[in-house]
């Protein structure tokens, strides 16, 4: 350890840390071209696939374009707000799915730069939906404002609380935060169940059969600022998001708490050298990002769905808190970056259900398939930006000019 | 004379984006001699070696083994020529046994599977020869890391090697151990063995080799025998100017007691009651050092001190204010700086900027937060100022902290923890690992800061450090302090204590 030389690779560096820290010092490693690399290869390994399955490289390549155009993305070639404009409705039901998909981002990321690993996502989002559900439901008739207000600020800190617990265990008994945030998100995905399901004490009350919430009463539903009858528009939750965005980064960057967040999150002994109460912020920092993704399930409780199914056999198992990994995974774990990936991940889930859905070149029956495959893959290659690192870093060595053939064979300078 | 020479390297040329490491570096080895590669960090010593190992190809210049024009594309060729290199980090399987690690790769075996036995017995015969004191059934996660820097001996010698290349082999031990590695050396040195040795101490140097060839900033300084060099011209060599090895300083003038340390008890992170009764004083205005071998205590005292480990029992005092169970921030704000020993695991965050780094402490008061809003600008302004201060050098306020030389990242906690204005400065390992340059500016800044009336508590593993720089030594030994002395004493006198050779002085 007594190395005096410029500091340790990020790989000895890391050699010791939590597997947050050792996967969030890789990335910081790549620098901006990898997360943009590892996407073009999802598309071209995605493609193969298409190529593959469907004996064509053209069907593969109209595959994308419905993709694209399923996402609304053709939109910018004609913009109009008129969503009977087909590219119009797609791109607003992209903009929904990206409104999710920032939150639950943005709330891995910020467990992420505390050093932990927050897989409670999806019942996180959970505790806000719900939360949401029954405040909206219960005080109808309040004072719009404040009713969304209280459904938003009460779903957020359900959320927060929720997520705590798994921060207070870490720093408490060292329960590991990836264990723990599973363990919750089956707890707040049954108790959801059971409060929505038959009988329950949510459950809906003019169809007692029905395992469904009650309609959120329209005080508390949030505006639609591109909307049109009988359409679902896109709202005002999309603004709340990108605020959230700038949230993010100001805290992080621009507040002590963020100092704090940071310096543990690069290294605890340090921190606490320095005077930081590293267990306080590990139970803040996980309550912090739980308040993330609670939010992102209150939104979509008041804006998009106003009430939620939950059965025990038709389950309509959402995967935004999951998706939210790759999110953040995919934009370093910075506020941009995680806009970014929203935006990516939004697009394609939208664009790939409803392109190749509909697609006029791929059997109806392989679609659905394709589109996990296509999904699939481009997380499958997120989780294996580390490959993409070492695929980028040897194509370099290989690229240096022959007049200067002088390579380490093996990275093990001392 | 030639005819004896095993290894020629000529006129080797080496850059990497931004540096040349290896700028027509000419070196050469006797057979059965050990030959002393000495030099600053960052001179160009371990890319020579690593370009010698075929690790490396070289840009430029020729190797030349007994005579032969050669060209290494890997290592494994290297080896077979007959080269061994033990890294200054190990690589050894943590989970294996000492001879399953040193056949690793060339082992005997028995069908498909490995000969144990014979592994084994091969392995301690050879332990026999060199007398390396090492078990060959131990698992390497067992053993001492001087136990694990032998079997990465034993792993050359297993391979034949006759040149062995040592890359700053004491760098991780213990004086002890230290002496024992030379003892070594020494007998494979008989055995007709060339031995490569990388080093920065100028005293290890002299001790051991017989011809030292000075690198500095990529260029063969010059290739000097032992007999007739001195510390001060080595050093001299090294870094280009005068160096003053000794620290000049006045007679101290101690004032008010400005840290009361009564019967203090401290356990380990396991509940090894580490430190066992410890009680002194450091007056203002003076330096007060404390001797011993790695593991007594001194870890755990100086956490203790600062807030960071729980304390059993006894009371600590700062300036006459009770200070016996705060926390790390509470002992920060009562005045206790601290260079922490392992500045790159605990006394900065690699991937913070230094301006960040250097607000590690008071990032939450005035001048740099208020009411939890930062202000990065005037992080950046303060460190502007202290990087000229302490002449930190190899980045600005933006750099990443991770990025500079060992020398200037301790310079950058030490500008940190001083600027901090503490009345209690502890200073542990102040120096290790820097280079001779670093190491005189640290040690005059610390009789600086004395004079300017602090209390300096010196930990050090390096019993040439202490005698120079205190003004008042204690000797600790298995948690207790069993030695006092205030000027006069011998290095051997401090090192029998230290091994715990006079337990009867009591402090
Ligand atoms: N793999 C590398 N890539 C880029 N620069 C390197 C590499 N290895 C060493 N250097 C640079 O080359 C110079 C010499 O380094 P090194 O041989 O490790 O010095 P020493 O072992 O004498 O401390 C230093 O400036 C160092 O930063
Ligand atoms: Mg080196």
């Amino acid at each position: 350890m007594t190395d005096p030389g410029p500091s340790p690779s990020p790989e000895q560096a890391a050699a010791a840390g939590t597997l947050a820290a050792r996967i969030a010092l890789k990335q910081r490693a790549g620098g901006i071209l990898v997360p943009v690399v590892t996407v073009v290869f999802a598309l071209v390994m995605s493609g193969i696939v298409l190529a593959a399955t469907q004996h064509s490289v053209h069907t593969a390549l109209v595959a994308f374009q419905e993709i694209f155009d399923g996402a609304g993305l053709n939109w910018i070639f004609h913009p109009t707000t008129n969503l009977i404009d087909i590219s119009a409705y797609n791109l607003s039901q992209t903009l929904l799915q990206t409104t999710t998909l920032i939150l639950t981002g943005l709330s891995v990321a910020f467990a992420f730069r505390c050093g932990m690993f927050n897989i409670g996502g999806q019942g996180q989002y959970f505790v806000g939906l719900v939360v949401a559900n029954w405040l909206g439901v219960d005080f109808a008739g309040m004072n719009p404002f404040a009713h969304i207000l209280l459904c938003i600020v009460a779903g957020t800190l359900a959320a927060a609380a929720w997520a705590g617990i798994a921060g207070v265990l870490k720093a408490t008994v060292g329960a590991h935060e990836v264990i723990s945030t599973i363990m919750l998100n089956w707890i707040a995905f049954w108790v959801a169940s059971w409060l929505f399901g038959a009988g329950g004490p949510l459950q809906n009350s003019t169809q007692p059969t029905v395992p469904v919430s009650n309609q959120v009463s329209s005080s508390a539903r949030l505006p639609d600022f591109w909307g049109a009858q009988g359409f679902q528009g896109v709202h005002v939750g999309l603004f709340i998001a990108l605020a959230a965005v700038v949230v993010f980064w100001v805290l992080l960057n621009r507040t002590t708490l963020g100092y704090e967040v940071r310096a543990v999150g690069f290294n605890p002994d340090a921190a606490a050298y320095g005077g930081i109460n590293v267990k306080k912020n590990l139970v803040r920092a996980m309550a912090i990002s739980g308040a993330f993704a609670g939010l992102a399930g209150a939104l979509d409780m008041l804006g998009g769905t106003t009430n939620y199914q939950f059965g025990q056999l038709d389950i309509p198992f959402s995967q935004v808190g999951f998706i939210g990994i790759a999110v953040a995974l995919l934009g370093r774990n910075t506020a941009l970056g995680t806009l970014f990936g929203a935006l990516l991940f939004g697009s394609l889930l939208y664009g790939s259900f409803h392109g190749l859905g509909s697609s006029a070149v791929i059997q109806p029956e392989l679609a659905g398939n394709l589109t996990y495959i296509i999904q699939g893959l481009i997380v499958l290659f997120i989780g294996a930006d580390v490959l993409i690192l070492y695929v980028w870093n040897s194509r370099k060595k290989l690229r240096r000019p022959p007049a200067n053939p002088a390579q380490p064979a093996k990275a093990t300078a001392a | 004379m030639s005819d004896d020479l095993v290894l020629e390297m000529r006129n080797i040329r080496k850059e990497f984006p931004g540096v040349v490491a290896n700028d027509g570096v000419s070196f050469d080895v006797r057979r059965g001699e050990v030959h002393a590669l000495l030099g600053e960090n960052g001179a160009g010593k371990s890319t020579l070696m690593n370009i010698l190992y075929g690790l490396y190809r070289p840009d430029g210049g020729e190797i030349r083994l007994a005579g032969k024009s050669v060209s290494f594309s890997s290592a494994r060729e290297a080896i077979q020529s007959g080269i061994g290199m033990v890294h200054q980090h190990f690589m050894l399987v943590p989970v294996m046994t000492v001879a399953e690690n040193v056949v690793l790769g060339s082992e005997p075996r028995s069908g498909v599977l490995l000969d144990e036995r014979v592994a084994e017995k091969r392995v301690a015969d050879m332990a026999k020869t060199f007398r390396f004191a090492v078990d060959p059934g131990a698992r390497i996660e067992d053993i001492t890391v001087g136990q694990q820097q032998r079997v990465e001996i034993m792993k050359a010698l297993y391979r034949n090697a006759d040149i062995l290349i040592l890359d700053e082999p004491t760098a991780v031990l213990t004086p002890q151990e230290a002496s024992d590695l030379f003892e070594i050396l020494r007998t494979l040195q008989r055995e007709g063995l060339s031995i490569i040795f990388i080093s920065h101490k100028l005293n290890e140097v002299l001790e051991i080799a017989d011809r030292i060839t000075v690198l500095r900033r990529g260029k063969t300084i010059e290739t000097v025998p032992s007999e007739g060099a001195t510390e001060a011209s080595l050093a001299r060599a090294m870094v280009g100017r005068e160096v003053l090895l000794r620290v000049d300083k006045e007679p101290a003038q101690p004032t008010d007691v400005l840290l009361e340390v009564r019967d203090l008890h401290v356990r380990d992170d396991r509940g090894i009651e580490k430190v066992r009764g410890v009680s002194f004083d450091v007056r203002a205005g003076e330096i007060v050092g404390i001797a011993g071998v790695d593991g007594n205590g001194q870890t755990e005292l100086i956490d203790a001190l600062a807030g960071l480990q729980k304390i059993e029992s006894g009371t600590v005092e700062i300036a006459g204010h009770a200070l016996t169970h705060a926390s790390a921030r509470a002992a920060l704000d009562a005045g206790i700086g601290h260079i922490p020993e392992d500045r790159q695991r605990r006394g900065l965050v690699l991937e913070f900027s230094i301006a960040e780094n250097i607000a590690l402490h008071d990032y939450a008061k005035p001048p740099d937060a208020k009411w939890g809003w930062l202000f990065p600008k005037r992080m950046v302004q303060r460190a502007r100022t202290l990087i000229r201060e302490f002449d930190v050098r190899g980045g600005g306020p933006f750099t990443r902290a991770g990025g500079l030389s060992g020398g200037n990242q301790q310079k950058l906690v030490a500008a940190r923890e001083i600027a901090r204005d503490p009345s209690v400065l502890i200073a542990a390992q102040p120096t290790r690992g820097l280079d001779v340059g670093a190491i005189e500016y640290l040690h005059r800044r610390l009789v600086a800061e004395r004079d300017e009336g602090r209390a300096i508590l010196l930990v050090s593993l390096e019993l040439e450090e202490i005698l120079s720089l205190s003004d008042r030594i204690l000797v600790i030994y298995e948690g207790r302090i069993v030695g006092e002395h205030t000027g006069d004493i011998t290095e051997e006198e401090i090192g029998l204590e230290m091994l715990g050779g006079r337990e009867t002085a009591a402090a």
